[in-house]
């Protein structure tokens, strides 16, 4: 398998680091050198952040240049769509259908953008998206590792590693009272993925 | 029992502890700050090294210098601003010296001032106080420098800096340990089974406190002294320079002679990714140079390259060797670096050719700053000081954000303790120049705001000014009883250590008064009428005052409510709710809209809802908002 470079974008508090840290412990264990950056501090308080993987022979650089990032991880909508020059042509994204307006759209100087917006935008730059419908309730808590298993369903992440390899890793990271929950997201973000191509499907 | 070797992924904050736990470090003590505070969370997990919050960084500093005049290998950690506090310390202590034990101080860097109010290289207080610093440029570097970083210290009786940044104290990269822990965190250690380290340091404490003590010389600072001290200072340092010609953290990766790079930390790894086939000179001990290696490297190379972050520190210092050296003529001074800005540097210096250009982001988009959480106990206080029309000199803290708008009701923000002397000196300013035209009421008039964690960083000395002065000032300490920005750290009135065991609990209400101010309450600032009736009182008596505006933290507290319900034909959109900026509310179709999940059901918004239109549902305790 080649070099993939992973970026998640999201809101503060949405479990960002958490999905982060899975990811890159599958990469680990399949023996790759992995390095991530993450944000900590003022940023987490309902502000933007982003984090990214990269899993390699030798990676330096925890970040990625714009346009090379193999796979995007959505959290939310408008998130998304400010990383998508992260994406390369030929790039995947995998977008939960989650819309938090910021405070300059709640106070109404700004629109949201619209889903067939996003859509297009992402189509321009010659990526696939693929939306992911957000989960219910508790479930939500769970968001980051329900989105990681349609990304494992995604080439050559599904050819390469068993369902059982991300739910090691999650097992590895996860405190034993959030386990099943987890365990059911990834699941259910996996099966989503079975039941469509990629592309408009919604998960 | 040999242990086979695991590969695990570490922040670069936990690899410091662990490279300082592993070196023996006996003391460590810092005051929380973005990019550093997981270095002391992660080191207090092993067993063996006494750990602590101080209350600010020249404390922590001071505490660490004394535990190394102690005979005791010391660490301290701040984030950069933090040593600009603590700079006082490392300058005596860089003439005394310890006398033996090592001595490192981790100043974690934040550029492109990701959670900071400024961004500042700390290279220069390496040349400023004439100090050796090291630089590691990932996790298992972090880890591996440290015990370089104590033997420096040792060898040469100096303090020694380690400089992190952001992007490398928040980026996990693979460390490898014998006896690794499953999933270590920031307060879980990277070792399965860790037992203390043993002292690297045969001497006791008293034994080495009873040497200090016969070394006055070398140690008590009056100017005859100290005068006898700096030449020491210069020739250690020169000593050093000699040393670090083959020292092992510098090396060099030999790839084209067309191009040479020399560069450090964080910008090395950026460097390498994208200028592939040059010729690398890394610099782990990025003072003093190593000014032969330099040279060699420099004469190596057609064209030489320094690829570094913020300042031009090493340019210059090359240029004063004579060397012909590019490096901020293609790569930005501010900011944040990465491989994109290096890319873009290459590539107008010629040195990439056939590139495309980089993708554009999507624009515009409407952008998502950090906004206080639902249910932050700060809404209620800054949006009583929007009504009150006030002035406020702000500090340092989750509570800065009651700048942003809608609130907008901090009008300054400086320094860690700054807002209170500022209010005091705007206050004696008013008097006067304003004697004609003081307001007759509260409108328009001063107040400082500074947080709980930050009034014990810095507020004391300056309340003990405002009182001793004659000021009359009002200074509403924020107290969610937490340090809440960095991630919830104890200090001296959550009544909690470092460690977790309990320890009496400094009351700020008491405090206050015993630096003598008469007028002092205690207020809940969701409790907003009361809160706005004492401030008003306090205003009017131009006399010092406190309130002690007390709420816990939202993330910490377990007391969420059942969300606020909008009376739909009740509700006539006045917008006064949207005011507040809480982000479960929002305009829609002429009324307002509340997101069940994000709402903890404080009821703020349904106090100031004039026509009742938003409604708590009667407090059960504890009820879940996902129901």
């Amino acid at each position: 398998m080649r070099d993939l470079s992973f970026m998640l974008a999201g809101v503060g508090g949405q479990g960002i680091i958490l999905a982060g840290d899975v990811l890159a412990e599958v990469g680990l264990q399949a023996g790759w050198d992995v390095k991530k950056s993450e944000v900590h501090g003022m940023a987490q308080r309902g502000g933007g952040v982003t984090s990214q993987v990269r899993w390699g022979r030798r990676v330096y650089s925890p970040l990625a240049e714009p346009g090379r990032i193999d796979i995007l991880i959505g959290f939310e909508v408008l998130e998304a769509l400010r990383n998508v020059h992260y994406l390369q042509s030929g790039g995947q994204a995998v977008v939960n259908r989650y819309h938090l307006p910021p405070p300059s759209v709640t106070g109404g100087e700004a629109a949201y953008p619209a889903d067939a917006d996003v859509e297009r935008e992402f189509a321009a730059r010659g990526a696939t998206l693929r939306w992911m419908c957000p989960p219910p309730g508790t479930e939500r808590l769970a968001v980051g590792v329900q989105l990681l298993g349609l990304v494992s369903a995604i080439e050559p992440l599904r050819g390469t590693f068993p369902a059982e390899a991300w739910l090691n890793a999650l097992d590895r990271l996860v405190p034993p009272a959030h386990r099943e929950l987890n365990r059911r997201a990834f699941q259910r973000g996996r099966a989503a993925a079975a039941n469509g191509p990629p592309g408009r499907g919604e998960g | 029992m040999v242990n086979a070797v695991d590969r695990i992924l570490l922040s670069g904050n936990e690899a410091v502890a662990l490279g300082a736990f592993e070196a023996g470090v006996k003391v460590a003590a810092a005051y929380p700050g973005t990019p550093s505070t997981e270095i002391l969370e992660s080191l207090g997990a092993y067993p063996g090294v006494y750990c602590e919050w101080s209350s600010n960084e020249k404390v922590a500093l001071d505490v660490a210098i004394g535990a190394a005049y102690a005979g005791r290998r010391a660490l301290a950690v701040m984030k950069h601003v933090g040593l600009n506090v603590a700079a006082d310390s490392l300058f005596y202590a860089a003439y005394t010296g310890l006398g033996g034990a090592g001595l490192v101080i981790v100043v974690a860097d934040d550029p492109g001032m990701h959670s900071s109010q400024n961004e500042q290289d700390t290279r220069h207080y390496a040349r400023f106080a004439q100090v050796p610093l090291v630089e590691p440029a990932d996790s298992a570097e972090a880890r591996g420098f440290l015990g370089p970083a104590f033997a420096i210290s040792e060898q040469f009786d100096v303090p020694v800096l380690v400089r992190m940044s952001t992007r490398v104290s928040h980026s996990r990269g693979v460390v490898e340990v014998a006896g690794a822990a499953v999933a270590p965190g920031k307060r879980r250690p990277a070792l399965a089974d860790p037992v203390p380290v043993p002292d690297p340091h045969p001497r006791s404490a008293r034994d080495a406190l009873a040497a200090l003590a016969a070394d006055p010389g070398k140690y008590v600072m009056v100017p005859a002294n100290a005068r006898g001290r700096h030449p020491v200072v210069r020739r250690r340092l020169a000593d050093a320079a000699r040393w670090a010609e083959d020292c092992a953290l510098n090396q060099v990766e030999l790839g084209g002679r067309a191009l040479g790079v020399v560069t450090s930390g964080i910008a090395y790894q950026y460097a390498r990714e994208v200028l592939t086939g040059a010729s690398f000179l890394k610099l782990g001990l990025v003072w003093p140079l190593p000014v032969g290696l330099l040279r060699r490297f420099a004469a190596g190379v057609e064209r030489l390259l320094v690829v570094e972050e913020l300042d031009p520190f090493l340019e210059e210092n090359l240029r004063l060797l004579g060397l012909n050296v590019e490096g901020k003529r293609w790569f930005p001074a501010l900011g944040e670096l990465s491989p994109a800005a290096v890319r873009r540097g290459a590539a107008q210096s010629g040195l990439l050719q056939g590139e495309a250009g980089e993708p554009a982001p999507a624009l515009p988009l409407p952008a998502r700053p950090p906004v206080l959480c639902p249910g932050c106990g700060h809404r209620p206080l800054f949006y009583a000081l929007q009504r009150l029309g006030a002035v406020v000199f702000g500090d340092i803290g989750c509570y800065t954000l009651g700048a942003m708008p809608p609130l907008s009701a901090m009008h300054t923000c400086g320094c860690m303790g700054a807002g209170l002397a500022n209010l005091h000196g705007a206050l004696k300013a008013l008097a006067i120049t304003d004697r004609d035209g003081q307001p007759d009421g509260v409108r328009g008039m001063p107040v400082a705001v500074i947080g709980d964690s930050t009034f014990y960083h810095a507020g004391l000395p300056a309340l003990a000014n405002l009182v001793y002065n004659q000021g009359g000032g009002l200074v509403i300490i924020a107290d969610n009883s937490t340090t809440a920005m960095t991630g919830h750290q104890d200090h001296p009135g959550t009544g909690r250590t470092l460690a977790g065991g309990a320890t009496p609990r400094l009351d700020l209400a008491e405090a206050a008064r015993g630096l003598g101010v008469a007028r002092v309450a205690t207020v809940d600032p969701f409790a907003l009428d009361e809160f706005l009736s004492v401030a008003r009182e306090f205003l009017a008596s131009r006399e010092p005052a406190v309130i002690v505006a007390r709420h816990p933290c939202a993330l910490q507290s377990r007391s969420r409510r059942p969300p606020v319900t909008v009376v739909a034909e009740t509700c006539n959109g006045c917008g006064i709710c949207l005011r507040l900026g809480c982000p479960p509310l929002s305009p829609d179709d002429g009324g307002v809209l509340v997101d069940r999940d994000l709402c903890t059901g404080c009821g703020l918004c349904a106090t100031v809802c004039p026509r009742g239109a938003l409604v708590t549902a009667p407090n059960q305790g504890g009820g879940s908002a996902n129901a």
